[in-house]
């Protein structure tokens, strides 16, 4: 069999063509599995977090731990508040006792709670505080989670809605999506040793009710709502009022927004 | 070819085989890519469902609270205290009143509790400070603060 030079360049291109297509282009997708590819879901949950409404009460904290069941005296929690107290001479105090659980009864400053490596304990003079604010904080449910990325054995995942569950039956328990979290919401939950943390009460969104915290707040200061929805409140402050989220700089794209955030939040 | 040269081929073989079978036998049917990312939803797709009954209510809300209390529901409505839901001081109303056992609520009288807002901080720009505070280490010390105020309309209880 003779070869010309003119069919081994032929059907050296032909075969690079074909050896190039990869084996799931001859795949036929039934329509569900393009309606999941194209992402054609009517809901992706979204929230809003009005810290100037915020009063530091934390029954939010106390609603989030009964409904979920979390170990209540145990220092873990899907949702905490924050405390900020910025003093004259531009100094950052910042405490979260027990995620304020029971609140913030008393203006000593408890920065143990807060990793801030300042004194353990500062009483501040009314005087000489600049401004003091409360931020509650909760999964941030990101486009791009950080924390689904490293999981190894596919234990933690988005759903078509936009929340990031787990699955406590398949989750090993190595802790990569604890360190992974830049936003450090993921702990492990002591009763079924696996990793936990906020998922917007899936089991309630999901049945038409608000979250627990969200019900909780006597303040309006935390709000979910449905972000395909250009109606829905939640919508609207996002689209028309100035917000932000927590680190943008890590490119993980939160889905819970900030009203009247200051710079020193962390 | 030898035999001695094809009989590790075979355990090779076996060994291999041996692994796809456990990963078929151990992996649920509805294990894989769910959405268009290997990368954020590789999972159980049986789990959302788990997620969606688990676990069980606990808050129900005040407007399931005042269809049977709706006396303390007409006593709130007036009281800048309606916008605090029932079950933040009462517990979760889960099981009741269908345990036939009221006492499953627990209500929490303790002064913390009311402390949650009340305590005055001196955040003179945080909106804690709108809200009436009194120094906790001051004001009727190791007194219940439910002795003199109303906790539902937030008077002062004209027997106290």
């Amino acid at each position: 069999m003779s070869c010309s030079r003119r069919t081994l360049l032929k059907n050296t291109v032909k075969g690079a063509i074909v050896a190039s297509l990869p084996i799931s282009a001859f795949r036929l997708l039934s329509p569900a599995e393009l309606k999941a590819a194209i992402g054609d879901e009517k809901v992706r949950w979204g929230f809003v977090v009005d810290t100037t409404k915020c009063v530091g009460c934390g029954f939010c904290v106390k609603a989030c731990k009964k409904e979920n069941e979390i170990p209540y005296d145990a220092p873990i929690t899907r949702t905490w508040v924050e405390r900020y107290v910025v003093t004259r001479d531009e100094k950052v105090h910042a405490d979260s006792p027990m995620g304020a659980r029971d609140g913030f009864t008393s203006a000593r400053i408890d920065e143990e709670t807060m990793e801030s490596g300042g004194e353990h304990t500062a009483e501040i003079e009314p005087a000489e505080i600049a401004k003091a604010f409360f931020v509650p904080k909760l999964c941030n449910q990101c486009e791009k989670p950080a924390c689904v990325q490293v999981c190894p054995v596919g234990a933690t995942y988005q759903t078509a809605d936009g929340v990031v569950l787990i699955d406590r039956t398949w989750c090993i328990g190595c802790g990569y999506c604890v360190m992974a979290c830049p936003y450090g919401v993921r702990f492990f939950h002591p009763k079924y040793k696996v990793a936990d943390k906020c998922n917007f009460c899936y089991h309630r969104i999901s049945k038409g009710l608000k979250t627990a915290c969200v019900q909780a707040c006597p303040f309006g200061a935390r709000q979910i709502g449905n972000l395909r929805d250009p109606d829905d409140p939640v919508t609207q402050t996002i689209m028309n009022e100035r917000v932000s989220v927590l680190k943008d700089e890590y490119g993980t794209k939160p889905q819970v927004f900030y009203l009247g955030l200051d710079y020193t939040v962390k | 070819m030898k035999n001695h040269v094809l009989r590790p081929l075979w355990v090779a073989i076996a060994f291999v085989a041996l692994i796809l079978l456990a990963r078929y036998v151990m992996v649920p049917r509805d294990f894989g890519v769910q959405g268009d990312s290997f990368t954020f939803n590789f999972h159980r797709a049986g789990n959302v469902d788990e997620w969606k009954n688990m676990p069980a209510v606990a808050y129900l809300g005040g407007e399931t609270c005042v269809e049977c209390h709706d006396e303390q529901g007409a006593a709130l409505e007036d009281s800048p205290h309606v916008i605090i839901q029932c079950e933040n001081c009462h517990g979760p109303g889960r099981d009741h009143p269908e345990t036939e056992n009221p006492a499953t609520m627990t209500i929490d009288r303790s002064r913390g509790l009311c402390l949650r807002c009340h305590a005055d901080l001196g955040y003179e720009n945080s909106s804690r400070a709108d809200l009436p505070g009194i120094n906790p280490e001051e004001h009727n010390i190791d007194t219940q603060c439910v002795q003199c105020h109303n906790p539902h309309t937030a008077e002062f209880k004209e027997d106290a």
